[in-house]
């Protein structure tokens, strides 16, 4: 047996031990900063490995390592180390977080690795539960504010419903399937001609406890307000980590085992993808505060992303991969500005507050502004080639509706994404932040520089995110 | 599969499951009162999925849903001692765990 595949999962729940070991050992106060470098140090470490990791199954079947695992990882690890950077620029000063912080934060990281790479319903709930339960702790972790404390709450108990459903789920794909692994149960409904019914409501359950994790429409009620209630850190890493193993759980299953039968979930996904992208436009528009406005643009962003999976192309699935990574590149650099938005050390987070920032601070005012023309879709920027790809995929595959209310919109969407703009750059100026902390101003500096040259990271992005494709397809 | 449970068959413990399952699911909805029922109400789901993993487990003979159920046993315990934490942090900011007043934030 080849125990290296999970080399990098390994790793990186070692020195999450030991740090935490370490973290309890020095003084509370001292003990942020080393826990939180030590995190991104292992994290670059297990990310190195995943990028050298070669492809196989192992462990009785459980964990699969291929072309899109590894994809898949080395977006999440990209998401965990910019929210820890954030975390530690976030954490001077008066909001001082704990040093769990970043360590919760790496094992969420872990569990989404371990989703990533899942080849079973164990392997896929236990992923799914380490990552979840530590963000369950990181929406609270600022135990003196009332609205962390609610939003951890509300994650807490819809977050748990939809596990247990999505546990329900798998215990009926289970017993009507006969076994947990993916591979057999896909010979299992391609083989039979009739599907089990019981396997049909499983799929449906587990469908049903990933979309909760994703935010797509009908599962989307808990985000603005955990967006809003969380630390601006946090929320940046819920925006990513998870949704990204999510994505990939989604893919593996409807493309893997499920690919056969795309005609008869194609219109679910279609449904989901397009309600998605309607409410996250219409719901933001009356939107004050930044953080809730970017919850309801992640729900857009998520339908965007179903777009590609709803073509149920391999082409479509790069789309949705190279989607995820602009995603990942913008969403960072304005949660990276949203950081930074403190005042005499206390965090403001309304829009009105950003009023003027192209006078106070003209930096992190660009990076507000292409961050915002990348997530509208503006040529040259990152979000444009993502959407590119996946309504290209979608016109291919005859999704013509699909496409029609993806550009209806993102027209509607540009309103309020360039109502930002506006207030940064044309109204009178409010008083100026504090100035940023090196880690915030770094993340979103490089983000920004990201955004805008994606262009020449384009080839190898969509070389990679195509290779990934052809893996879950094979 | 042992003769005990040939004899009474997979459908009685399913429909446990079943009910366990609706019972938790409609705790959480119709309950407008405490939170603490909120998360009874979340074990009860878990536990559904437990029998229908063990009986399931028993009628094809194989162990894997075992080795489930008690993965699902542990982690139940992990996220109900998170689920009080986070509830004791709520109380003492709040100073109450009505479902009502779960609502600072809106929109």
């Amino acid at each position: 047996m080849n125990w290296t595949l999970a080399l990098p999962e390994i790793v990186l729940a070692v020195s999450g031990l030991v740090i935490l070991a370490a973290g309890v050992l020095m003084r509370k106060d001292e003990a942020f900063l080393p826990s939180a470098t030590l995190s991104v140090a292992a994290m670059i470490v297990s990310g190195f490995l995943v990028a050298t990791s070669s492809s196989g199954v192992g462990y009785g079947d459980v964990f699969v390592v291929d072309a899109f695992a590894r994809f898949i990882k080395l977006l999440v690890i990209a998401g965990g180390v910019a929210s820890i950077t954030l975390s530690i620029g976030y954490s001077d000063g008066k909001n001082a977080l704990p040093f769990e912080t970043p360590i919760l934060m790496l094992f969420s990281t872990l569990g989404a690795m371990i989703m990533a790479s899942s080849a079973n319903l164990m392997t896929l709930f236990v992923g799914l539960e380490l990552s979840s339960l530590s963000i369950y702790i990181l929406c609270a972790i600022e135990r003196d504010r009332v609205e962390a404390a609610e939003a951890g709450l509300k994650y807490f108990i819809l977050g748990s419903l939809a596990s247990g459903l999505l546990l329900y789920g798998a215990s009926l794909a289970y017993g009507f399937a006969g076994t947990m692994e993916f591979a057999p149960i896909a010979v299992e409904i391609n083989g039979a001609g009739a599907l089990p019914v019981g396997l049909v409501i499983g799929v449906v359950f587990i469908v049903v406890g990933l979309a909760f994790k994703l935010s797509a429409v009908p599962f989307h009620m808990w985000t603005p307000d955990v967006y809003q209630g969380s630390p601006t850190p946090v929320t940046a890493f819920m925006a990513g980590a998870p949704k990204f193993a999510a994505f990939a759980l989604i893919l593996r299953v409807m493309m893997g085992p499920f690919g056969a039968m795309s005609p008869r979930w194609q219109l679910l996904i279609e449904a989901i993808s397009a309600l998605s992208m309607l409410f996250g436009a219409l719901a933001a528009i009356p939107q004050r505060d930044i953080k809730r406005l970017m919850a309801y643009s992640s729900i857009g962003h998520m339908g965007y992303a179903m777009m590609g999976l709803a073509a149920a192309t391999p082409v479509g699935t790069r789309g949705t991969l190279v989607y995820l990574t602009t995603y990942l590149v913008m969403n960072v650099g304005v949660f990276g500005v949203i950081s930074a938005m403190r005042r005499r050390g206390r965090e403001v987070t309304t829009i009105a507050d950003l009023a003027g920032l192209g006078r106070t601070n003209p930096a992190m005012a660009m990076v507000m502004a292409i961050c915002m023309f990348s997530m509208i879709g503006v040529p040259p920027l990152a979000g444009f080639f993502g959407k590119f790809m996946v309504f290209g995929a979608a016109w291919n595959a005859g999704l013509y509706g699909l496409v029609a209310v993806g550009a209806l919109s993102a027209v509607i969407g540009a309103f309020y994404y360039l109502r930002v703009v506006k207030v940064v750059y044309f109204d009178a100026s409010a008083a100026p932040f504090d100035k940023p902390a090196p880690s915030i101003a770094f993340v979103s500096a490089a983000m920004g520089l990201a955004t805008v040259l994606f262009l020449l990271a384009l080839g190898p992005v969509s070389e990679a995110a195509g290779a990934a494709a052809k893996a879950l397809v094979g | 599969m042992n003769d005990a449970f040939a004899q009474i068959g997979l459908g009685p413990f399913l429909t446990v499951g079943a009910a366990l399952l609706v019972l938790g699911v409609f705790g959480i909805f119709l309950n407008r009162k405490n939170i603490i029922i909120i998360m009874m109400s979340m074990e009860l789901i878990l536990l559904a999925a437990n029998i229908n993993l063990v009986a399931f487990s028993a009628a094809l003979g194989d162990l894997s849903g075992q080795v489930l159920t008690v993965f699902v046993l542990t982690i139940a315990a992990a996220e109900a001692a998170i689920g009080l934490a986070i509830l004791t942090v709520y109380f003492r900011n709040r100073g109450s765990i009505q479902v009502e007043d779960v609502a600072l934030m809106k929109g």
